[in-house]
């Protein structure tokens, strides 16, 4: 059976970024084309996802099912098939093409297929096609587009003022002061949030006492998480759209605010069962644990995993997954309390003001020591981990809570072949597919319940005192601001 | 390697607009710009791999070769063997479409080249505008009628 091909193609009279948002589209048909009555994606699959699948159902009352093949955002092409209909179009194939017309500010686009037909219907399909659906649909789309004004650009000329805090002085949580903020209109691939919920890590403790002073200046809006809406989206920026949910964990700082205008490449769409306040507390802490025990060390059962501040922000998402992971899990902590709830999650708890566990440790463990530390202590825990630590064990110092560590002799680490890592969770995350798949593992681990985060919530006007209470150790699990 | 791209509506229908588009040494009728043309070693002007040597109207001279020829695609690219432009691995495609709707032309001329990272803008001006652009509007004034 030989194929035929139906080309049509004409000129559109509005820019090419107006036109390809639209016909990108792959579920967008029924608000512009008059000859469908329903679609919807199979499978609740994103309408730019290359594979998806449509399903129509058309006015005369024929029905099919279309697959998205090629969605080319650089060159402004669509390619999909028909996988079955109801109509007898066979190995039906096409491809939209837009091209801006440069001298005007129009596009032209080209809409063509092959197909086969049954003999004798080959005229009748090719009429039905080329004039019916693609001819009707260039109609349809001009009339759409006078009856839909542009997007509204209008409203992001302005700046949108909020509430947030800034970096009066080097200092303690009194300099955290309250102030008004203003997120200007997102340019070319900047996005404008407005922040629900923003999560308060040690590394806001050390940029606001001057031990990561460069990451914040005298003046500047800290913090590096939050979660929210999406207000407003710049030119170029095509993975997020107004109303969608998202979070970050990304430099630079300027997390504490209700609204914040800033680089879109890092910040990702939440799942819907992931709240703002969940992401708020897990996007920096979860992806943490997660590049801890899944890409520095791959922790297994077998592992002896000792954590510290194990009733902490951190400390109890490391313990609770890897004890998922099957690894018998020591926890410390500095008070009856948090031995509690630690208890919870970790096979053994010690409890100890001064970071005095490497006997405990070791007694635990029949004096072989923990295969895995960590490590947010720092300094008061630097000599017990050197005593606590297993034989070519790992010890991950990813923090400094109790004070920033003394130097370290290599020949100290080759007594017991120990390997020291010390990440900085901004360098995982400024990798797309590592940050993708970091993101999507935790948010996994939240789902299945092998995260189990217990946020202690502040209002964000209150930020000065949920520092205190950080630096005081007064606190339990992740701490988050409410904006 | 930087990208000029330009791109027009002509009120022709696309094998008409070939006609003018498809000989490479018809510069001198349609691009205001080249003075006079003539192609090297007495090949035929629409054998690919022949060279096009042709005179600006400023006294500069050029030299370019065909590399593709489609009268079915209404496509053809040339690459730039010598010119005063300072331009190095310049190919540039022509390439008409129907438009179906009204029985006119698509028509888009792209070039891509490196050159002097501070004669970036100057080169994109001067060839995006000053020869493609300007040659499109001369084909539309020739063309206006002819249908």
């Amino acid at each position: 059976m030989s194929l035929q091909r139906v080309t049509r193609s004409t000129i559109i009279d509005a820019p090419i970024e107006r036109v390809w948002a639209i016909l990108r589209d792959f579920n967008s048909h029924l608000d512009w084309h008059p000859i469908i009555a329903e679609s919807r994606i199979e499978g609740g699959e994103s309408p730019d996802q290359v594979g998806c699948v449509r399903a129509f159902r058309l006015k005369d009352g024929n029905e099919l099912r279309e697959q998205l093949l090629t969605l080319d955002d650089r060159n402004h092409v669509s390619t999909y098939c028909i996988l079955d209909s109801t109509i007898p179009l066979q190995r039906y194939v096409a491809t939209v093409r837009l091209a801006p017309v440069t001298d005007g500010n129009r596009t032209f686009w080209h809409w063509q297929s092959t197909f086969s037909t049954p003999p004798g219907r080959e005229r009748e399909l090719a009429d039905a096609v080329g004039n019916g659906v693609y001819e009707a649909g260039f109609a349809a789309l001009r009339d759409y587009l006078r009856r839909t004004p542009p997007p509204a650009r209008a409203p992001a000329a302005a700046v949108v003022e909020g509430t947030g805090i800034v970096l009066g002085a080097r200092g303690g949580p009194g300099e955290l002061r309250r102030s008004l903020v203003r997120a200007a209109a997102p340019g070319p691939g900047e996005v404008r949030l407005r922040q629900s919920a923003i999560g308060v890590n040690y590394i806001d403790v050390y940029t606001r006492t001057g031990l990561a002073g460069g990451l914040v200046e005298v003046g500047g809006v800290p913090g590096f998480e939050a979660a929210g809406t999406v207000v407003d989206v710049g030119a170029g920026v095509v993975h997020l759209a107004p109303g969608d949910r998202v979070a970050y964990a990304c430099l630079p700082a300027g997390a504490y605010a209700s609204v914040r205008t800033m680089n879109a490449e890092q910040v990702v769409r939440l799942p819907a069962q992931v709240s703002d306040e969940q992401a708020a507390a897990l996007m920096l802490k979860g992806c943490t644990a997660e590049y801890c025990l899944f890409r520095l060390h791959r922790a297994q059962p077998g592992d002896t995993v000792l954590v510290h501040a194990a009733a902490g922000g951190l400390g109890m998402l490391v313990a609770q997954w890897a004890r998922a992971l099957g690894c018998r899990v020591i926890g410390s902590v500095g008070s009856d309390e948090k031995a509690r709830i630690a208890r919870g999650y970790c096979d053994e708890v010690v409890v100890t003001r001064e970071a005095r566990f490497a006997d405990a440790v070791l007694a635990a463990t029949s004096g072989r020591g923990a295969t895995l530390i960590v490590d947010g202590l720092g300094q008061p825990a630097r000599d017990e981990n050197m005593r606590a630590i297993a034989a070519t064990g790992h010890w991950i110092s990813v923090g400094q809570a109790g004070g920033p560590m003394q130097p370290i002799e290599p020949s100290w680490f080759s007594a017991k072949s120990v390997t020291f890592s010390r990440p900085v969770i901004f360098h995982y995350m400024a990798d797309a597919q590592v940050r993708r798949e970091m993101t999507a593992r935790v948010f996994d681990a939240l789902r299945d319940g092998r995260l189990r985060p217990q946020v202690t919530r502040y209002a964000l006007t209150a930020a000065a005192d949920a520092h205190r209470n950080l630096e005081s150790r007064r606190t339990v699990g992740q701490v988050v601001l409410l904006a | 390697m930087i990208r000029v791209y330009v791109s027009t509506v002509i009120d022709a229908p696309a094998a008409t607009v070939w006609q003018s588009i498809r000989d490479f040494n018809g510069l001198p009728n349609w691009v205001p710009v080249v003075a006079e043309s003539r192609i090297e070693n007495y090949q035929p002007a629409d054998r690919v791999g022949c060279v096009r040597n042709f005179r600006l109207r400023d006294g500069g001279v050029i030299r370019e070769q065909l590399l593709a020829l489609s009268d079915f695609d209404y496509a053809c690219s040339y690459s730039i063997l010598e010119s005063p432009l300072g331009v190095e691995n310049y190919v540039a495609t022509l390439k008409l479409t129907p438009v179906t709707d009204g029985n006119r032309s698509f028509a888009e001329w792209s070039a891509e080249f490196d050159c002097d990272p501070g004669r970036e803008r100057a080169l994109l001006e001067q060839i995006g505008q000053g020869v493609f652009q300007a040659a499109f509007d001369n084909l539309k004034r020739l063309l206006a009628g002819r249908r």
